[in-house]
C-alpha cells in the first residue's frame, strides 16, 4: 500500500528535515520510502514543501500526486499545496498560522503546533517534531518506536529528551 | 557488511566518488549541485584528499585538470550556469586527453533560469558545449543507488579511455532521497587504473598508442616528462598543425571511443520483451515513465520503457534496433526536445516518433505520461 504525505509551510520551519525523519523511520520499519522537496531560491521564508512516499513496493515517481495527508504550517502553504487534496485526505494545520482553511471536504485537524512548541518547550523550533508526533498518531504510517529512533538519529546531542517530549506532545494533540 | 541509508542523489555521488578513490575536488558551489561540494568538503580530507573552492567554474576545471595530471582521480560539480563556463576547459581536456569527471545537476535555463527547478535542458550542451569536433561520455542516473554506481562507472570509463566523463544528473534525482545500501567500507571496490608507460622515461612519447588508441599517462613528478597543450599535437605531445597530424589526432580521439561503443553505451529495457510501443526516457523523467508503463500494461497496452543510461555517445545501435521492433516511439524529456532529435535521426522515418516535452519547471506525473502515450499509440 502506497502512502503519500506532504509537509508544507515556510522555509526555515524544518519541514524538509521532518520529511527526511519520517522517511528514515519508514526504512527502520523495513519499508521503502522516498523524500523530495521543492522550495524557492530563498534561504528563509517562501513557501516550502517536503513530500514523503512510503510503500512496501518499489516507488518510481518521487513526487506526491494523491496526498493522504497535508500538513500546512503557513497560510500560503495551505492555499498553495491543497489543490490536489481529495476528501479521503487529511488536512492538518498549524492553528497559529493558518486562519483561513482551504476548501476541503475531508477530515481537518487545526492543531496548536507552534503554540505548544513555544509554550511548553520554550522554542518554536520544536514545531516540526511536534507535527511529526501528531502525524504518526493520526495515521500510524510509521511505528512509534521508529519515529523516536529516527528523530534521535537526526537531532543534536543533548537535545534527545526534549525532542522525545516534543513527539509525545504532538501525539497528545490528537489523542 | 553493508549499511542502509536514506540519501540524496547528490550525496550518493559523493559516496561513489570516495569509493572510486577520488582525491581532489575543485569547484564552485551552485544549486542544485551544492550538496556534492558540501559533502566532499567534509569527506575528502578524511581520506587523504583535498577540497578546494575555486574563484569560479573555469578555475575549477583548471584545478581538476592539473590535479588529474598528477595521477589523481578528480571531480568537479556544477549546474547549468557553471557548466557553460566549464566548456572551454572541457574542450582542453578532450584535446589533451585528461581523465576527469564533471557532475552537472541540471536546472532550468538558460542563464540563471530557475535554480531549484528540474530540467534536462543540457543534453545537447553536454555533447556540443565546447567548440570543435570532440567526443566525450555522458551518463545519466535515474535513481539514488544508480548515482553511486554510475559515479564509479564514470571513473572506470574516464581512466580507461582518457576522456572527460559528464555525470549528467537532474534536480529530480540529485535532490530526492531514497534508500541505498552501501558497503561499510570501500576497500574492496575495484579501483579504475590509468595505463602507465612500459618504456623508460627517455623513450617516452606522450601520445604514442597501441591498438587501444589510448596513450599511457604517467603522473607528473614520476620522471616522465611531457608537454600538455590544447593545440593540435602529434605523438610527441608538441604542437603540430600539419593536415596529417590533425587528421591522425582527430580520428584517434574519435575512434578510441567509437570502436568501443558496446563497452560504453548502456541502455535499460523495462517491459520491452513483447512491447509493440516504446517510451524513451532517462534520468528524472524516467521515474514517471516506469509508472506510466505499468498503467498502460494494466490496461492491456503492450508498452515498454527504453532508458538510456549512457546519453553520449548516443545509443545509435539500440535505437535503430528499436525502430525495427516497435510500431511507434515516444520520447519524453524535461526540455523542449533535444534527445528526440538524435532518436529521430537514428529511426530515420521507419516508425513515427512522438515527443512529449515537459519544460514548465515540474516533472510530468505518471498520469500525464500515460495520457500522452494513450493519445500517441492509438
Amino acid at each position: 500500500m502506497k502512502k503519500e504525505l506532504r509537509l508544507s509551510g515556510t522555509g526555515g520551519q524544518g519541514l524538509i528535515l521532518a520529511g527526511i525523519i519520517l522517511a528514515e523511520a519508514a526504512l527502520l520499519d523495513g519499508k521503502l520510502a522516498i523524500q523530495s522537496q521543492s522550495y524557492g531560491p530563498e534561504a528563509r521564508g517562501g513557501a516550502s514543501k517536503s513530500e514523503v512516499i512510503i510503500s512496501d513496493q518499489a516507488i518510481h515517481f518521487p513526487k506526491v500526486t494523491n496526498p493522504g495527508l497535508l500538513l500546512a504550517m503557513s497560510q500560503e502553504a495551505a492555499q498553495k499545496y491543497s489543490h490536489d487534496l481529495t476528501s479521503s485526505g487529511i488536512l492538518v494545520t498549524d492553528s497559529l498560522f493558518v486562519k483561513t482553511l482551504p476548501a476541503h471536504t475531508g477530515k481537518v485537524y487545526e492543531l496548536p503546533i507552534t503554540h505548544t512548541a513555544k509554550e511548553v518547550l520554550g522554542k518554536a523550533l520544536f514545531a516540526n517534531i511536534i507535527a511529526l508526533g501528531a502525524i504518526v498518531q493520526l495515521t500510524g504510517i510509521v511505528s512509534e518506536e521508529s519515529i523516536i529512533k529516527a528523530v534521535l538519529n537526526r537531532v543534536p546531542k543533548g537535545t534527545e529528551e526534549v525532542n522525545k517530549k516534543a513527539i509525545q506532545l504532538g501525539m497528545e494533540l490528537v489523542k | 557488511m553493508s549499511k542502509i541509508l536514506l540519501l540524496q542523489g547528490n550525496q550518493a555521488v559523493v559516496e561513489g566518488a570516495i569509493a572510486a578513490g577520488v582525491k581532489f575536488f575543485g569547484g564552485y558551489p551552485i544549486t542544485p549541485s551544492t550538496e556534492v561540494a558540501e559533502s566532499l568538503a567534509e569527506k575528502l580530507p578524511k581520506v587523504g584528499g583535498k577540497f578546494i573552492q575555486m574563484e569560479d567554474e573555469i578555475a575549477s576545471m583548471g584545478a581538476i585538470i592539473g590535479a588529474s595530471l598528477t595521477g589523481k582521480k578528480v571531480m568537479t560539480a556544477t549546474s547549468g550556469p557553471g557548466f557553460s563556463l566549464k566548456q572551454e576547459l572541457i574542450g582542453y581536456a578532450c584535446m589533451a586527453e585528461i581523465p576527469l569527471v564533471i557532475v552537472n545537476v541540471q536546472r532550468v535555463g538558460p542563464s540563471t533560469g530557475q535554480p531549484t527547478s528540474p530540467s534536462q535542458g543540457d543534453i545537447m550542451q553536454a555533447r556540443w558545449g565546447t567548440h570543435g569536433d570532440h567526443w566525450l561520455i555522458a551518463l545519466t542516473p535515474a535513481s539514488v543507488p544508480e548515482c553511486f554506481d554510475l559515479t564509479l562507472r564514470a571513473y572506470a570509463l574516464s581512466e580507461k579511455y582518457r576522456v572527460p566523463v559528464i555525470l549528467l544528473m537532474d534536480e529530480v534525482i540529485g535532490h530526492m532521497r531514497e534508500k541505498i545500501e552501501l558497503p561499510d567500507n570501500y576497500d574492496e571496490i575495484p579501483q579504475a587504473e590509468r595505463k602507465l608507460p612500459t618504456c623508460p622515461p627517455e623513450e617516452f612519447k606522450a601520445y604514442a598508442t597501441d591498438e587501444s588508441l589510448v596513450p599511457a599517462m604517467p603522473p607528473f613528478g614520476s620522471g616522465y616528462r611531457w608537454h600538455v597543450t590544447g593545440l593540435v599535437h602529434d605523438e610527441t605531445g608538441f604542437p603540430k598543425g600539419t593536415p596529417a597530424a590533425t587528421l591522425a589526432a582527430t580520428n584517434r580521439q574519435h575512434d578510441k571511443l567509437y570502436n568501443n561503443l558496446d563497452d560504453i553505451v548502456e541502455v535499460e529495457n523495462y517491459e520491452m520483451d513483447d512491447a509493440e510501443y516504446a517510451i524513451v526516457a532517462f534520468g528524472g523523467a524516467a521515474r514517471a515513465a516506469y509508472e506510466a508503463v505499468d498503467m498502460a500494461r494494466a490496461k492491456g497496452m503492450k508498452v515498454g520503457l527504453v532508458r538510456p543510461i549512457t546519453i553520449w555517445p548516443f545509443a545509435e545501435k539500440q535505437m535503430k534496433a528499436l525502430a525495427g521492433k516497435v510500431k511507434h516511439i515516444m520520447v519524453h524529456e524535461l526540455n523542449y526536445g533535444q534527445y528526440v532529435l538524435e532518436v529521430e535521426r537514428a529511426v530515420a522515418g521507419k516508425v513515427p516518433v512522438t515527443l512529449f516535452a515537459k519544460y514548465d519547471n515540474e516533472p510530468a506525473s505518471p498520469a500525464e505520461v500515460f495520457a500522452k502515450m494513450e493519445e500517441a499509440f492509438k
